[in-house]
């Protein structure tokens, strides 16, 4: 691993009486694409802010480098400002104007989204909007990019050319992203690494190093044999049940 | 696909001639059943002035001056009235809807207001202020400041977290978060607000100069009754209606700014 840019140590967190996480480590290195997959409530959202920062840890540790940006599950862009005012929002701490329309020029055409700068979100469809969303996060030097469920509101055949999008977006604009999604085989298709989370108080299950080179093929063997071992491993598997200890108690 | 743009095209041409046109229709209905009824004497004409008496009642007050004259102070009323409680009621919502301890505060105060009539304050409004300009204004602010302000805690409370998230991490900060994100995410619904309060405000200067004023066009109609000149009164009554109309009309100008249109089309 190419040094960490995101180090969870022994992190235990808590809201009240709810314990989130207790014991949780995790190391991700720079560059590294890894997925968060786990039952619904077991903590994936936390995770992410705590990698943000958006919420401390109530025991251990959280080390955080370099700029970090989310990219939320919907409407995480401004309604009245355009795409393009939007996307220049990445782009503020690029202090030639000059210098910040080239850019801002580029990433609209990475989206191809180049005719529509001056609509507004509400004039486009879900998919558009998480398209900019993505250009505004990876704009500028942002190191980190945290993926909050960003496809989730939207339909499989347009989630799926999605996926493609990051991908291709991620080889021209590399970086380091963290990804937490309840969509397993989205997982098994974009990250280096899928961690799989069990239920509250979340621990890791198990990890799958993915080598297969992105873009990948939903229905490439090597996809669909990890997202089998990790629905096996979550309990949702009606050949294989009770694999594993985790997911009993999830649906 | 072609014939149906096509259709939709044609349709929505006929839809905006349409709109140009059906008001004045309804409009000249209006009149001629209220000139029939006139006519069939239905009221006698002291009591039920005819089209004709009230088209040459207001060109008599139109060239004696009067009639400008009460409009340019009924208007001078409702715009400096209405102007400060917009630029006092703004902050205060502002500060309102960040502030929970001063929701509880002050929220049930301000409701308590809301819910007077501002005519209630009339007498007040004289003893304190006499006669003339003061007392309208000082009624108009009562009647609009309260609502703007509860509009505004109401807008405030209601802007999504995750505006606030995406500002923090695109580096937003002190002052940038209020001009950058909280005043845009509110202006669609603040703008709504000013519409319905400018239309109170409204009502409220021509109620107010009819017992507080010695000229505007409020007085102007208590005047006219006063006098039996009910040919007067109506004019003036037509008066009130269309400015009332025109304020609206250029509030709804605001909600086509492009940056506040999401807040009406989704």
């Amino acid at each position: 691993m190419r040094g960490s840019v995101l180090r969870l140590e022994d992190v235990r967190c808590a809201f009240g009486e709810v314990e989130v996480f207790r014991g949780l480590s995790l190391e991700i290195g720079r560059g590294e694409f890894v997925a968060v997959v786990g039952p619904s409530g077991c903590g994936k959202t936390t995770l992410l802010n705590l990698c943000s920062g958006f919420v401390e840890p109530t025991g251990g540790h959280v080390e955080r480098q370099g700029r970090i940006r989310t990219v939320y599950q919907q409407d995480g862009l401004f309604p009245w400002l355009t795409v393009a005012e939007n996307v220049r929002l990445g782009l503020r701490e690029v202090k030639r104007e000059a210098e910040r329309e080239k850019r801002l020029a580029e990433l609209l055409s990475l989206i191809r989204m180049e005719n529509f700068a001056g609509h507004y979100p509400h004039q486009l469809s879900g998919g558009m909007r998480q398209r900019a969303e993505l250009a505004r996060a990876l704009a500028g030097d942002t190191d980190v990019l945290l993926l909050d469920e960003p496809f989730s509101s939207l339909d499989y055949l347009t989630r799926l050319r999605l996926r493609n999008e990051l991908a291709r977006m991620l080889s021209e604009l590399p970086r380091t992203v963290v990804l937490v999604t309840h969509d397993i085989e989205e997982a098994a298709q974009l990250a280096d690494r899928v961690v799989v989370l069990s239920d509250r108080p979340a621990a890791v299950i198990s990890q799958h190093v993915m080598r297969l080179p992105r873009p990948r093929d939903p229905v490439h063997p090597e996809v669909v044999e990890a997202v089998h071992l990790i629905l096996a491993e979550l309990g949702l598997r009606q050949d294989r049940a009770g694999v594993t200890k985790a997911g009993a108690s999830s649906n | 696909m072609k014939t149906f743009d096509s259709h939709a095209a044609r349709g929505e041409k006929l839809g905006r001639a349409r709109g140009r046109l059906l008001p004045l229709l309804t409009l000249a209905v209006a009149v001629a059943v209220w000139g029939a009824l006139s006519a069939l004497r239905v009221f006698p004409e002291s009591a039920f002035p005819s089209p004709l008496s009230v088209a040459r009642g207001f060109v008599e007050e139109l060239s004696a001056g009067r009639l400008l004259t009460d409009l340019v102070a009924s208007l001078f009323r409702v715009t400096t009235g209405f102007v400060l409680a917009v630029v006092l009621g703004l902050p205060a919502g502002l500060w309102l809807g960040h502030s929970a301890r001063a929701r509880a505060a002050l929220l049930p105060a301000v409701n308590f207001f809301r819910s007077l009539s501002p005519l209630a304050w009339i007498p007040f409004a004289i003893l304190w202020f006499g006669i003339g300009d003061l007392p309208s204004i000082f009624l108009i602010f009562m009647a609009s400041f309260f609502p703007i302000v509860l509009a505004t805690v109401a807008a405030v409370a209601g802007i999504p977290a995750v505006y606030f998230r995406v500002a923090g991490d695109y580096g937003f900060r002190g002052a940038e978060l209020l001009t950058q994100v909280t005043l845009p995410a509110i202006a669609p619904q603040v703008i709504t607000a000013l519409r319905v309060t400018a239309g109170v405000a409204w009502l409220v200067v021509v109620a107010a100069e009819m017992i507080a004023g010695r000229d505007g066009l409020g007085f102007a109609v208590w005047d006219a009754r006063n006098g039996l000149r009910m040919d007067l009164l109506v004019a003036g009554m037509v008066v009130i209606g269309s400015i009332g109309v025109v304020i609206d009309r250029l509030l709804v100008r605001l909600m086509r700014i492009p940056s506040v249109r999401w807040g009406y089309e989704r």
